[in-house]
């Protein structure tokens, strides 16, 4: 194993069953209905979905959630927003972390 | 857009070249999944459609088309072969519509023979149209003769914006597209009451299932109404099937090999057992019989009944066991696919 990452494990995922086949069968059946049609439809969730597989850095979310965006019905348009939103939202937890760094700076200064 | 890949001399322009490729898809057997799912093998329940495919020769060169279709092809159905089509159409009380596809058929010297004829024999009639045809000098009087014979237009539209539908039909046909749509509007089609029904097909611009019909329908009323204000009756998804252009597409991006395993694990054994095939037969532009227009493109006429228009027999064709190959898990893989969009909700 040379890699890390491998496209193929994405297909393996089923695997993490063997060693608690029930608590895989909870997630499997908690997770079919997160995505369901529910107050938000199954394209606006995958779209999220993208947003947050950027946020998380997953290869296997971004590669599995670009395809569902696209079955779905959403556009590259679309897609790269999603991804913005993500990309917004770390910048911005980063930098409103800044407020802390003044914190300290004005309790340390004179 | 790339020319026909007969006109490109590619080794995919020959049905037996397609056959072979998908043949050695690393994919269980077609004919696997139906026996699994107890179809095997698979039969007509009866010949309730028609399908003409009067020919190749289109004004638009998409780079999906099954059919290869394109300015440069020539070959098109005879006012000979339309009149035998119209005769096995009076021979068979059972076929309630005629399904006219091409190329782009309007296009044929014969199109409007059939459609003449086949509403003259109280039959519905469809249009399997692009849209851009209807803006040709030449077909200016177009729009009105469909409107006058109470056609059913079903037309080509894979995304509502331009920059997928250009990138799949050619640049600047998403803008004659809506314009078009906006001619059949002005005529009552797509409101809805007129009687006049304007269809529009959605299909994947690329290597992706199609969404859920009634959802991307919903998206195509909302953008197309505020983007544009062009109104259709209803949307079809259809898969794109892994044969001819589209198939030369996933080879050259080597999406081959995962597309058609996408296709073979999202098998569906409800979609299966409700395929258009079932219930029409197709005619080729020389009167070959065929299944479906997929097989007709990999020139696999009908097994077990006589394969020509000229000896139609209803009968024959409605208890006829039908060809199948790699290429129909395109038909059956998740929703379902057919001329008439998904098989199942």
């Amino acid at each position: 194993m040379n890699h890390y990452y491998h496209a193929g494990d994405l297909g393996r995922f089923a695997e993490m069953g063997k060693g608690n086949p029930e608590l895989w069968q909870k997630f499997q059946e908690y997770y079919a209905a997160v995505f369901a049609d529910g107050a938000l439809t199954e394209r606006e969730k995958a779209l999220i979905a993208l947003g947050v597989a950027h946020a998380v850095q997953c290869p296997y979310c971004i590669d599995a959630y670009a395809k569902a965006c696209l079955e779905k019905g959403s556009n590259v348009e679309e897609m790269t927003e999603a991804v913005h939103v993500a990309c917004a939202i770390r910048g911005g937890a980063t930098l409103v972390h800044g407020v802390q760094m003044r914190n300290v700076v004005d309790k340390l200064s004179m | 857009m790339k020319g026909s890949l007969q006109s490109r001399s590619s080794p995919l322009a020959a049905a037996d070249e397609q056959r072979r490729v998908l043949a050695a898809a690393a994919v269980p057997p077609f004919e696997t999944a139906l026996a699994d799912a107890d179809l095997h093998p698979l039969r007509a329940t009866g010949v309730r459609v028609l399908q003409i495919n009067v020919g190749k020769l289109c004004n638009q060169t998409c780079g999906h088309c099954h059919v290869d279709a394109g300015p440069d092809r020539r070959e098109r159905m005879t006012r000979e072969t339309a009149e035998l089509c119209m005769a096995a159409l009076e021979s068979a009380p059972s076929i309630d519509t005629v399904d006219i596809t091409g190329g782009a058929p309007e296009l044929n010297q014969s199109f409007r023979f059939l459609v003449e004829r086949s509403r003259a024999l109280g039959r519905n009639v469809i249009d399997r149209c692009n849209l851009t045809v209807l803006l040709l000098p030449s077909q200016a009087d177009l729009a009105g003769f469909l409107a006058a014979h109470r056609v059913r237009v079903i037309a080509s539209l894979p995304y509502h914006r331009p920059a997928q539908t250009d990138a799949q039909r050619g640049e600047g046909v998403f803008e004659k597209s809506i314009a078009a749509i906006r001619k059949l509007n002005a005529l009552g089609y797509g409101d809805g009451s007129s009687g006049l029904e304007l269809d529009l097909v959605y299909n994947p611009v690329g290597a992706f299932l199609p969404p859920r019909q009634q959802a991307i329908e919903a998206q195509f009323r909302r953008e197309l109404r505020a983007r544009w204000d062009v109104a259709f009756d209803r949307l079809f998804t259809i898969t794109n099937m892994p044969i001819s252009r589209f198939l030369d597409f996933l080879i050259a991006s080597g999406n081959d090999a995962a597309y058609l395993q996408r296709l073979a694990g999202a098998f569906n054994p409800a979609a299966a057992a409700g395929v258009m095939c079932r219930d029409m037969v197709s005619v080729g532009w020389d009167g070959a019989l065929y299944d479906c227009d997929f097989n007709q493109m990999l020139d696999l006429t009908v097994a077990t009944a006589p394969a020509h228009v000229r000896e139609f027999d209803a009968d024959a064709l409605a208890a006829r066991t039908i060809t199948t190959g790699n290429h129909c898990y395109g038909c059956t893989a998740g929703a379902g696919s057919s001329c008439g969009g998904s098989v199942v909700p």
